[in-house]
């Protein structure tokens, strides 16, 4: 083992103190469950992911083994990825960016009406991964997807898909707040007028209100409905994007990382409204902020340089991790 | 403790240093918005004082008796009648009842020759308009030569040039000029009338028609066919080596000296699809080809400018590319393209040399009231007057210059306030 490769994850700490204090408290949860850990991986059908993991423990200052946080060594995803109740299921896919790879082999589903949470260092591809489900991958100059990504069954890479449809089925909202340079109106508006949603101007009065009041931001701009969307504040615009999302009734929202731009009271905002919107639609989330994934998510998918390290339920990720490079991170030693 | 000191020292020393260089840089700065604010206020400067003077001409007072027998015309409504009827008698009879001692035949003719060549035409038009003249008296101002007019503005100015009059045309004018005979008018013919090889009758009127025919014809043209190729190659062609070549290409084409343009216009258009020659059509075609380039470029700019993120918002939607282009990227992109448009247009309305290679540089009276005219543009009509040996040209053709900055001016100012006005925030 290298120094530099002992050095890393001490510097990581140093630099964000928040971070390591949270770390600290998730040790202390994490702690208990040690002892249990290794008794549930053996029982898993994953023995090799299982022996990697267990002789680590959060106490060792040092990794006396490399093998057990070198990602080349992880083959297949541990954990819960597949359900039952697929909305969308995705087998072995892999994402190119001209010749370098950005995702290797992953498998998981979506199952309906959930929240799943993805997280991961930066550049692991979770971002890359979330675009495959619209095929927002497709402006990507020299991207290519390979595999099979079904939605109901239906693969959405068949050639005669129309893209158009899909994205109307599969929502985004996207990192930074994008309402358009139009009216708040417009801004709702606009996926039901595209779509041919509404046959009278009543119908979209009536769809631009209850999306609104679905993103619970009516109340804070039914007297403004005319002025620019620009106008409004970070939360408020982010709060738009997602009322513009819903306003063509898709059935899975895709959001990439949608309170990185925002403060901790818009966050707390938008974070309420997945929770309430998870009864209606599935939602995939890509965050940064491992304690939003916590807070808001049923499932966590851990994504680790392109690969699909762990999937379980959020609870027990942030519990009990099954796979030492998903403990890792969200203990704060890198990421 | 001398260490800290030390490197604060040097910190203030590195300042010091860094406070001047940013100091001189301003002063660069200062200097050159200076040269180039010197040499504009010179140019204007320039022309200014030696155009003002085309803005007025001179004009003689007479008493013209609308003397039916002298002009030989009995029925003003029979067209045959007038066009052979003798209306310069009317002038020189008007100049010779004013100066009666005037004799010989060397006299008489320096004598009408006060008078521009043209006075007895538009004493035709007056009477025209109110045919009751007939046969009566009135008192009425008309224009003078140019010669005259040159001598007569030099003169008041103190420094007379009398080099193109007689002794005796000089006591005329100061005969005039005592009896509060002569004096400036409004020169109205500069903007009513087309060219003419009088001076004193010559307008701009046929030359700024045809820049705005020859213009109209080329936003027509330049502008959908620039903001579609710049829509097509940003937004929807493939990243490969043809849109590579296709870019170099466009880029190569905006440095093309323009004479190659009007060559080509020539040999294609005039040689191969005989389009006529002098006409706003070939003058709008050439300079489309010209403009192109200059819009595609900026309107490529302008698409690029539209942040990605409108795009992905609508795309995220579901609206299809085309849909994205035409609500969010180009209203958005609008005010950059128009801001081109108007650019490469002024830059239109300036060009010369492409248009005498296909015949807009020929000598036109009438003016052009079609696309299909016979016509010249106000550079070509600058350059013509320039080239004329008369000396009462040179103040027409600063005049002409002036008209030209002005529409310049106008535009550029409409491209900087448009550009202002619709650009949105986001």
């Amino acid at each position: 083992m290298s120094p530099t490769d002992t050095t890393k994850p001490a510097k990581v700490a140093k630099k964000s103190p928040a971070l390591k204090t949270s770390a600290a408290a998730l040790n202390k949860a994490a702690a208990p469950n040690k002892a249990a850990a290794p008794k549930k991986t053996a029982a898993s059908k994953k023995p090799k992911a299982a022996a990697a993991k267990k002789p680590r423990v959060m106490a060792a200052p040092k990794m006396s083994s490399s093998q057990s946080l070198d990602v080349d060594d992880h083959k297949v995803t541990v954990g819960k990825s597949f359900s039952d109740n697929a909305k969308m299921t995705m087998r072995n896919i892999n994402v190119f960016y001209g010749d370098k790879q950005a995702i290797y082999d992953v498998n998981i589903d979506i199952a309906k009406n959930e929240v799943i949470a993805m997280i991961g260092p930066s550049g692991c591809g979770k971002s890359t991964f979330l675009r495959t489900l619209n095929r927002m991958n497709d402006t990507v100059e020299g991207c290519r997807v390979e595999g099979e990504i079904c939605m109901d069954g239906e693969d959405l890479y068949a050639p005669k898909l129309d893209v158009v449809e899909l994205r109307a089925r599969v929502g985004m909202v996207f990192q930074k707040p994008n309402p358009f340079p139009k009216s708040i109106y417009e801004n709702v508006a606009y996926g039901p007028k595209i779509h041919g949603l509404a046959d009278t101007r009543v119908d979209l009065d009536e769809i631009v209100e209850n999306s609104l009041r679905k993103a619970s931001l009516w109340e804070e701009v039914k007297e403004r409905l005319h002025q620019p969307g620009t106008g409004l504040s970070g939360g408020q615009q982010q709060r738009l994007c997602i009322a513009r999302a819903i306003a063509v009734s898709p059935e899975v929202i895709l959001m990439d990382e949608p309170c990185s731009a925002l403060d901790p009271i818009a966050t707390a905002k938008i974070e309420e409204l997945i929770e309430e919107l998870s009864q209606n639609f599935t939602i995939a989330i890509v965050t940064h902020s491992m304690q939003q994934a916590a807070r808001v998510s049923h499932r966590t998918a851990y994504f680790h340089l392109g690969k699909l390290i762990e999937v379980n339920p959020t609870e027990q990720v942030f519990t009990m991790p099954e796979h030492q490079l998903t403990e890792a991170y969200i203990t704060g030693r890198f990421g | 403790m001398s260490k800290p000191v030390d490197h604060l020292n040097k910190i203030k020393h590195s300042l010091r240093r860094r406070n001047r260089a940013e100091a001189r840089f301003r002063w660069y700065g200062r200097v050159a918005v200076f040269i180039g604010l010197a040499a504009v206020a010179v140019l204007f400067g320039d022309i200014i004082s030696k155009g003002h003077g085309a803005f007025q001409a001179t004009y003689i007072n007479l008493s013209v008796a609308y003397n039916q027998d002298l002009i030989g015309v009995d029925n003003l409504t029979d067209p045959d009648e007038l066009a052979m009827g003798n209306w310069q008698a009317l002038p020189k009879a008007a100049l010779r009842a004013q100066f009666p001692e005037v004799s010989g035949r060397s006299d008489k003719r320096k004598l009408s020759g006060l008078l521009s060549s043209g006075a007895g035409y538009d004493l035709k038009d007056r009477l025209l308009a109110n045919p009751l003249l007939l046969g009566e008296t009135e008192s009425i101002w008309l224009l003078a030569d140019d010669d005259i007019d040159t001598y007569y503005k030099s003169w008041l100015a103190g420094d007379a040039y009398a080099a193109r009059l007689t002794d005796k045309q000089i006591i005329w004018i100061e005969q005039l000029h005592q009896q509060g005979q002569i004096r400036l008018q409004l020169n109205t013919n500069l903007f009513t009338r087309g060219d003419s090889r009088e001076p004193e009758q010559a307008g701009i009127r046929g030359a700024v028609m045809g820049s705005l025919l020859t213009l109209v014809l080329t936003l027509m043209l330049s502008f959908p066919i620039g903001v579609s190729a710049a829509i097509y190659l940003e937004e929807f062609a493939p990243k490969n080596r043809w849109t590579d070549f296709i870019e170099v290409n466009i880029n190569n084409l905006a440095a093309v000296p323009s004479i190659i343009f009007g060559l080509l216009g020539l040999a294609i258009f005039i040689n191969f699809f005989h389009v006529p020659r002098s006409v706003p059509i070939v003058g709008g075609l050439v300079l489309t080809l010209m403009t192109l380039p200059t819009i595609i470029i900026t309107s490529r700019a302008a698409i690029k400018s539209v942040p990605p993120s409108i795009r992905q918002a609508a795309l995220g939607m579901g609206a299809s590319k085309y849909q994205t282009v035409l609500h969010h990227v180009l209203p958005l992109a609008l005010p950059g393209m128009l801001t081109g448009a108007i650019i490469g247009m002024a830059q239109a309305l300036g060009e010369t040399a492409p248009l005498l290679m296909i015949g807009m540089v020929a000598f036109i009276v009438d003016i052009p009231g079609s696309f299909t005219d016979p016509a010249t543009v106000l550079p070509v009509q600058i350059f013509l007057w320039a080239d004329s040996p008369e000396r009462a040209f040179i103040e027409k053709t600063s005049a002409a210059i002036m008209v030209l900055l002005t529409f310049l001016i106008i535009m550029n100012t409409s491209a900087v306030w448009l550009r202002k006005r619709l650009e949105r925030r986001w």
